[in-house]
């Protein structure tokens, strides 16, 4: 329900994204690969993620599309095998994911609830456009860019001036 | 041209566009555990990963169009030197800390320009794979262009060492902006970008960074080419043997 009033603030993309898994013939299939989560943040789903882009049925085939967040990810492959797996467990034997490189990836396709889970994680979620970055660990936010670059593509690496603490943050592609 | 030629002949592009961000890639990793200091050593490591992901994008590509089993793990680990088509700036030894932020720096600006032109074009898988890569050009580019103010203005040692790796570097730019008949080709049915259109942008960033810098891209009295058609400098030898040993040595291991 959160995420209904956010819609004229989602770009066209991930409201076509949500729409689909909203009319699909198979929400259950969509609900199971919820429990696939993102291999380097674990309370994340590739469906918060914004990874999980479709679910179809191809004649007897489940074909799972999804759109990989950075090129060089090592995660994405995590994610399309641990995908196979879940549907292999459920009885779907007979399933292929595909990549899809094209509209790319963009952190503005999380899930608020998804945005809420890497909080409570520990990591800062990207930013909107006006506010700031808010330290994971004590809520300020007067905090100060270590380094572009972290432990994963997907983070930067920030300090808190406050409890000087520091800290990842989900970097905004 | 035929569907078919035109697919083999977008095979090739795609192919020089991938040999390019591995070897570039390969290049960075080369840093893994060797960087200055620990942010920096994440900071190469982290763009040789998006510039190795970027290279199984275009080889995947290629090898799809290429068909006869080839897949962009064949294209990496099982062609040899002359069949390689990466432009030589790509494959020079990684040398000091100054030169490989100067060759990423100049290189950056230039992807930066090649990819925005790249996702307009006609062939969507290639538009596909250049939007991704765009949005991570613009972050390298913004750490390496401040490494350009920092090492140009930083100490003498720092300056003198930039200013010697752009020295060395120059003569290999000229190759980035010359087309062949090939990628002429494709420019006209809008699928390849026309670099030769991109120099006077690329020159006039560079310049301005260096300006600001207090360095000098020296004016190319010298150049060298050949990339594109597999004549290659010494070091892509040595290079590949690293990079395909595992292959080389165990062919077809998986793991
Ligand atoms: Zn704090």
């Amino acid at each position: 329900m959160k995420d209904s009033k956010l819609i004229p603030l989602l770009p066209l993309e991930e409201y076509q994204r949500r729409r689909r898994r909203r009319e699909s013939d198979i929400p259950e299939v969509w609900n199971l690969l919820d429990a696939v989560k993102d291999p380097e943040i674990p309370v994340l789903s590739i469906w918060d993620l914004g990874v999980l882009q479709d679910i179809k049925k191809v004649g007897e085939e489940l074909l799972v599309t999804i759109t990989p967040t950075y090129s060089g990810c090592p995660a994405v492959d995590v994610m399309k095998e641990d995908i196979l797996i879940a549907l292999q467990k459920t009885g779907y034997v007979n399933s292929r994911v595909e990549s899809k490189l094209s509209p790319a990836w963009t952190t503005a396709w999380m899930s608020s609830e998804g945005r809420k889970k890497l909080q409570e994680y520990g990591i800062a979620p990207s930013k909107h456009s006006n506010t700031g970055i808010q330290c994971p660990h004590c809520n300020s936010m007067d905090v100060a860019v270590i380094s572009e670059f972290g432990s994963t593509s997907c983070k930067s690496l920030y300090r808190c001036k406050a409890c000087s603490e520091a800290f990842d943050y989900f970097k905004n592609i | 041209m035929k569907e078919r030629d035109i697919d083999q002949t977008i095979s090739v592009y795609a192919l020089r566009l991938g040999d390019d961000a591995l070897i570039l890639g390969h290049r960075l990793s080369e840093w893994c555990s060797n960087g200055p200091f620990l942010e920096e050593d994440i900071a190469l490591t982290n763009v040789a990963l998006d510039y190795v992901g970027r290279a199984r994008n275009f080889l995947n590509y290629a090898a799809q169009l290429r068909g006869n089993g080839s897949t962009e793990d064949s294209l990496a680990y099982q062609r040899d030197c002359r069949d390689f088509t990466n432009f030589l700036m790509h494959e020079l030894p990684r040398g000091d800390f100054a030169f490989t932020l100067a060759r990423q720096y100049l290189l950056d600006e230039y992807e930066a320009l090649f990819l925005a032109e790249l996702l307009k074009s006609k062939d969507s898988d290639l538009a596909g794979i250049a939007a991704k890569s765009a949005k991570e050009t613009s972050y390298h580019l913004r750490r390496s262009r401040e490494w350009m103010l920092r090492l140009g203005g930083g100490t003498d040692e720092s300056h003198r060492r930039l200013q010697l790796a752009l020295d060395e570097l120059t003569g290999y730019t000229t190759e980035l902006f010359e087309m062949d008949d090939l990628e002429r080709d494709l420019c006209e049915i809008g699928v390849a970008v026309d670099r030769s259109a991109l120099f006077d942008r690329w020159f006039s960033a560079v310049s301005k960074t260096f300006a600001e810098a207090n360095v000098t891209l020296p004016p190319a009295s010298w150049a060298v080419k050949g990339g594109r058609i597999g004549f290659h400098t010494e070091h892509l030898g040595h290079l590949l043997a690293e990079l395909q040993y595992v292959q080389r040595a165990y062919p077809g291991c998986r793991w």
